[in-house]
């Protein structure tokens, strides 16, 4: 008989402790994002696909056009050329896509990169229909950018 | 105005707009409570704070075909879903909501109300039969006994209640107890000691009767399915939701008047008919925090619960309550 008021009398309580604790959480503030409406802020280590930087005083890419990155990518991903335009010294970025649909994003191409020329973007909303959308022209993209 | 043509008419579009409104928006607040408690914010998108919902999700329902698995019994398919609402619908008639505001003035309005109950039960039933499917079967089956086994300490509850008040009109049973909460049959410790128990052990019969969480066997998502409402679609199922919501209504009505003293404040300041919506819509927010707080009971201890705590438990209370009506 003891065993039956003990499961009375806990069963009760325990009932009671589970109703309060919902009762808190009700009147807590919420956690989740109205994400279309809301755009959340990517965190500072997030990996997006990589983007090409700027220099700031040239406002053209840091891209020496060595080419490092493309013989280390173990995909194959990445495609870029280069032109050595008249009277200059340096050869200039004329061409830079990445196929994105085989990027694992390792990173390697950033790692070996001597002249930190390219980085992670924060981009996440890549969702498509059509794999041709996945091939992107990051040499465009940082013009569009501005 | 008692034998004028008008007052069932103004009565029946009154309840029909009453009954349509709570179903609709209960469900809205159903999902709200259950977002704020999991600490989301729920439908947002159509309207401010998602408002406009239950008209979406209305619309969506009656543009939909009813469809009639094969195999499937067609006249009691079709009929279970006008049954789940109807018996719920023709409750509201006799509820007094205030002291003039009742459709009907039956003599023996407790009697009817549980009467109606029972053919509620029917509708799953049926339902669940018709659909020749196995998992509604299943959900018929648990949905009568879970019915059956928690309809006894529910009514040897009420059975006390009439006891004290000497009547079975509703009416009667809320005038008894007009004039400060102390009067309520809650408090009325001078009648039986276990007045606060008997009201707990009614609420836990009207969630179980009601086939809401933590008692929702027939529904079951993760076992059955959706119990006796898979095969439903269209407004079959909308006829079946509108017919919980409802139920649950006129639960919420019932423990009021019983226990909660009808239409009566608290501290005998302007009694009327929004005390009684005031309490009504307290106890449907409990019914809907009970339900996201706890996990579905399994259908042996369901019956336990009944059988060896709830039934004990209110016939004891009504033993004392004798006991206290003889001896005072």
């Amino acid at each position: 008989m003891s065993e039956y008021w003990k499961d009375v009398i806990g069963g009760s309580k325990s009932l009671v402790i589970g109703l309060s604790i919902t009762a808190r959480e009700f009147f807590k503030p919420v956690v989740t994002e109205q994400y279309p409406w809301v755009v959340p802020e990517m965190t500072e280590r997030y990996r997006g696909h990589i983007e090409l930087v700027k220099d700031e005083k040239t406002g053209k890419p840091k891209c020496a056009v060595c080419g490092m990155c493309m013989r280390n990518c173990p995909s194959g991903c990445i495609t870029l050329a280069g032109k050595k335009p008249e009277g200059k010294k340096k050869k200039e970025l004329t061409k830079y896509h990445l196929d994105f649909t085989t990027c694992s994003l390792c990173g390697t191409c950033i790692e070996s990169c001597n002249f930190g020329a390219i980085q992670f973007s924060k981009d996440y909303n890549l969702a498509s229909t059509r794999k041709e959308d996945y091939i992107f022209d990051l040499l465009k993209r940082l013009e569009e950018q501005g | 105005m008692d034998t004028s043509i008008w007052r069932p008419i103004f009565y029946l579009i009154g309840f029909m707009a009453f009954a349509g409104l709570n179903a609709a928006y209960l469900g809205w607040c159903e999902r709200k409570g259950a977002a704020r408690i999991q600490r989301r914010t729920g439908p947002m998108e159509a309207g401010f704070q998602g408002l406009w919902q239950p008209l979406c999700d209305g619309l969506k329902l009656m543009s939909k075909q009813l469809l009639v698995p094969r195999g499937a019994d067609g006249i009691l398919f079709r009929v279970a879903p006008i049954l789940a609402m109807i018996p719920a619908l023709t409750s509201l008639s006799v509820i007094p909501f205030a002291g003039n505001v009742q459709a009907r003035a039956v003599e023996l309005s407790v009697l009817l109300i549980f009467a109606l109950a029972s053919i509620g039960m029917m509708a799953v039933l049926l339902g669940g039969w018709a659909s020749g499917n196995k998992y509604s079967l299943i959900s018929a089956a648990r949905s009568v006994s879970q019915n059956l086994a928690y309809e006894i300490p529910m009514l040897v509850t009420v059975i006390t209640i009439v006891m004290i008040t000497g009547s079975m009109n509703l009416e009667d049973i809320a005038l008894h107890q007009q004039g400060g909460f102390w009067h309520w049959n809650i408090f009325r410790l001078d009648k039986s000691i276990l007045m606060p128990i008997s009201f707990i052990i009614f609420f836990i019969c009207s969630v179980a009767e009601t086939n809401r969480a933590p008692f929702d066997m027939t529904e079951a998502e993760s076992e059955l399915v959706a119990g006796h409402m898979t095969e439903y679609g269209s407004m079959g199922f909308g006829l079946f939701m509108m017919g919980e919501y409802l139920n649950m209504v006129v639960g919420a009505c019932l423990i009021t008047i019983l226990f909660l003293g009808g239409w009566d404040c608290p501290f005998g300041l302007f009694p009327g008919v929004w005390w009684f919506l005031i309490k009504i819509y307290i106890l449907l927010f409990t019914v809907i925090w009970v339900r996201w707080t706890y996990p579905r009971t399994q259908i042996y201890k369901l019956l336990n619960l009944s059988w060896k705590i709830l039934i004990p438990f209110s016939m004891l209370n009504l033993l004392v309550t004798a006991a206290f009506i003889k001896i005072f």
